[in-house]
């Protein structure tokens, strides 16, 4: 580090950015339907409180991620410039800062809310700060499947903050997203493999080559059909979700045919991986919104 | 430290703590409401 990087004070949008914002905007979108869905109902102040809480639990995860990352983040060119491997930074301060909000939102969870879903909330950054930045990412292929674990977890808290207690329906929130993260990252993972191949992290398509990606992503694909109906199928929804989640996962595996049975050529514009991964991403928007659509309606007695 | 240096350190310590006294103020407005609604 050198004497100007120390002397300057950080900049406040450095440690915003710690938070990485953009993931946060699904954590948070997440957490809200699996609120909103929900059976029961909430004070407003607290729901707010506990989906602040999710935000805040998933910003500390995520710096104290890149905190343990620097090394690997500046050898990136896609994360090169974030605010500790660009040195704008230091990392004590950004480990100290992932550290407090993280404890500082499960005591507000277990104060607020109530324990159970402070304890979901501890585990879940555990898992992901600990289990998987710390242990499995760096030793494993399978990291993805892993990590989509911890993304997993907030409409789960947020639908037990308001029942508090954990039923089949939050954990098949919680399924439908463990199911997606593989088939969402591995699209991008195709495209970006180069980047990583060189920062040393084992993803699937450098480790497994690409032809086992590909399938993998159909098949996660096709999996994702059963669990994003099963909650209809349940009965924890109506046919709006059920028919919405049919349509929607029925699109992706659509976009996941191509991918999975083309091989990549040299000067390769990814074209059909690209598409999906952008389709990936509106996919879980459009469902969980379907859901908390869903669940409103059928609260006001409209369906 | 160059005049232009301290200008640019008072400006960030000045945003810093602007936006750590609305967090903190936010906090306060934060648990006075989960307080009443929780009574």
């Amino acid at each position: 580090m050198t004497a100007a990087t120390q002397t300057l004070p950080t900049d406040w949008r450095d440690f915003f950015a710690l938070t990485k914002p953009r993931v946060m905007t699904l954590v948070i979108f997440t957490g809200i339907c699996g609120l909103l869905a929900a059976p029961g109902t909430i004070h407003p102040v607290l729901g707010f409180t506990a989906i602040l809480c999710i935000a805040m639990g998933a910003g500390g995860a995520a710096a104290l991620n890149q905190w343990w990352e620097a090394d690997l983040d500046a050898a990136m060119k896609r994360t090169a410039a974030r605010p500790i491997p660009s040195g704008r930074l230091d990392p004590v301060s950004a480990r100290d800062f992932g550290i407090g909000l993280s404890v500082g939102s499960v005591l507000l969870m277990g104060l607020a809310i109530g324990w159970l879903a402070a304890a979901i909330l501890a585990g879940s950054i555990i898992y992901y700060s600990v289990v998987y930045t710390m242990w499995l990412k760096p030793r494993t292929p399978q990291n993805i499947v892993i990590g989509g674990g911890a993304g997993a977890f907030p409409p789960l808290i947020g639908w037990v903050a308001v029942t508090g207690e954990v039923t089949a329906m939050p954990i098949l929130l919680f399924a439908i997203i463990f199911m997606w993260t593989p088939p969402h990252f591995w699209a991008l993972a195709l495209f970006v493999r180069l980047d990583y191949a060189n920062a040393g992290i084992p993803m699937m398509p450098v480790v497994k080559g690409e032809r086992s990606t590909r399938r993998q992503i159909l098949v996660y694909s096709l999996l994702m059909l059963p669990i994003a109906v099963a909650p209809w199928w349940i009965g924890g929804t109506g046919a709006l979700y059920g028919l919405t989640a049919f349509v929607l996962t029925g699109m992706f595996v659509v976009l996941a045919i191509p991918v999975s049975i083309r091989t990549a050529t040299d000067e390769d514009r990814m074209v059909p991986e690209k598409r999906l991964f952008a389709f990936s991403i509106v996919y879980l928007f459009a469902l969980f919104a379907a859901l908390a659509v869903d669940a409103m309606l059928r609260q006001q007695g409209w369906m | 430290m160059t005049p232009d240096e301290l200008a640019e350190y008072r400006r960030r310590q000045k945003s810093r703590n602007v936006v750590l006294g609305a967090v903190l103020l936010f906090f306060v407005v934060l648990f006075y409401a989960i307080t009443i609604v929780r009574m």
